[in-house]
């Protein structure tokens, strides 16, 4: 490592993997954990202490579906208490009245509430929940009444790109400040679910124009935040902004991670907090420190002006598309096997049944 | 925030401009730096965008936040204004700042 270890700003807690929806393109590992493997209220306590000492600025409390935790209220008080940011990472589905002014009462900062699709039957359909859209609006409509600022994001893919447009008119009409256009990564369920989730070029081109033209008109209204697709791209995301140097996430179990995905990459270790301290996990970890900062680098990331600009890409991505997580990101146009990304698009795009999906559920990936 | 009137705020010598209730200023005794959190993000100001959020409190118009930072600075107020307004459109432009 080029530089010194600095301690970690954000950290994404997924408290459980239970969630009323089975979103297709979800970010969770294809195998979930029941309920009988969460870290008690007591260790998420203690962990969330931990975080703050160690310098974990920003916590975003997700899931599966964080308000399935009735001890929700418990930790956002301990992190207000500490100073830290809480976002609430949530569906919106099955909320209880009067528990949303709960979190916010206990000091909760910020809501992020997933939308599926800008129309009803695209988010039924992606996330196999009846009415799970009029409910979603609800919970928005209770957010903004609370005065809790308030980020729609819509994971987008073949299903509901088209839905761009009416995205951003849903948000405004919510009285969101953010809107987050997030083409799906393709990890978790996502990547099992490729070829049923991958859009075609042109609808992705048509996308970005959208939301430029959206970006510039709507400044200082609405701020949109675009995730860009990686099979389409030419040079790699920053992943986590780097592996394991400023932000990584918590597992159900109490196990680290540097990323959702992480935990694909079989040659890699993961500790749980509990046996270990999240400091010297941060610091110690064997997994942490594989792909931090750019000592491990390979050509052609090595000798890459971009280096320190996308530290590589993603390091799942190499795993899942190169077969091996030290490969450059196939994402990135210096890659060798960059061409296996429009070959991936195309293959994707001949799929005659693109409904064929395979919903995340608990013990059936 | 109204849904359907929703406008772009602009700045005025007149806006007596101030942190949104959700963005935090505060110190992190962690790296010894100020910090500004906000949904999804966090922002370290530097030395002179920090003077002028703790300018930020809902009393001073930024016609007084130009004139107090010339002061501390020892600078013409004409010298500083163009860099502090453009500072706070672009902070409102990013829901941080209310004008």
């Amino acid at each position: 490592m080029s530089d010194a270890l600095l301690p970690p700003i954000g950290m994404l807690a997924e408290l459980t993997h239970r969630c009323p929806l089975q979103c297709v393109y979800c970010s969770n590992p294809l195998e979930l954990l029941k309920a009988d493997k969460e870290l008690s209220t007591e260790a998420w306590l203690a962990l969330f202490e931990e975080a703050a000492d160690l310098g974990v600025l920003q916590i975003h409390l997700s899931g599966g579906e964080p308000t399935l935790r009735p001890d929700l209220e418990q930790f956002v008080s301990c992190l207000a208490r500490r100073g830290v940011y809480t976002n609430l990472i949530t569906a919106g589905v099955g909320i209880a009245e009067g528990r949303i002014e709960r979190l916010r009462d206990a000091g909760l900062d910020h809501v992020q509430l997933s939308i599926q699709g800008a129309h009803a039957p695209t988010t039924e359909k992606i996330g196999n929940n009846r009415g799970a859209h009029e409910k979603k609006l609800e919970t928005a409509r209770r957010v903004v009444e609370l005065g809790l600022p308030l980020t729609i994001n819509a994971p987008i893919h073949r299903h509901n790109i088209e839905e761009v447009p009416a995205f951003i008119d849903l948000a405004l009409s919510l009285g969101a400040e953010r809107l987050e256009i997030a083409n799906v990564q393709y990890a978790g369920w996502a990547l099992l679910n490729r070829n049923a989730l991958m859009p075609g070029r042109e609808a992705v081109e048509r996308q970005v124009e959208i939301v430029e033209e959206a970006q510039s008109r709507l400044r200082g209204i609405l701020a949109i935040d675009f995730v860009a697709p990686d099979y389409f791209a030419i040079y790699p995301k920053a992943c986590m902004g780097g592996w394991a140097r400023d932000a990584f996430m918590v597992a159900p179990d109490g196990t680290a991670l540097p990323c959702h995905a992480a935990g694909t990459i079989p040659t890699l270790h993961f500790e749980r907090f509990g046996d270990r301290s999240l400091t010297d996990i941060w610091v110690n970890s064997p997994a942490f420190n594989a792909f931090r900062g750019d000592g491990w680098m390979l050509e052609p990331c090595r000798s890459c002006e971009r280096r320190e600009v996308d530290w590589g890409g993603c390091r799942c991505q190499a795993m899942a598309i190169a077969g091996d997580a030290a490969a450059t990101d196939p994402a990135c146009i210096r890659s060798p096997l960059h061409s296996r990304m429009a070959t991936l698009i195309g293959e994707a795009n001949s799929v005659s049944d693109a409904d064929d999906f395979r919903y995340r559920r608990i013990g059936r990936a | 925030m109204g849904s359907s009137s929703r406008q772009r705020a602009i700045l005025s010598e007149q806006s007596r401009p101030h942190l949104k209730r959700y963005v935090r200023l505060q110190y992190d005794p962690v790296r010894g730096a100020w910090a500004v959190l906000s949904p999804e993000r966090v922002f370290w100001p530097d030395e002179v965008s920090l003077d002028i959020l703790k300018l930020c409190d809902g009393r001073h118009t930024v016609f007084q936040i130009v004139d107090e930072l010339a002061g501390q600075y020892d600078a013409a107020r004409e010298d500083i204004a163009p860099d502090v307004e453009q500072f706070l459109q672009e902070w409102s432009d990013r829901f941080l700042v209310t004008l």
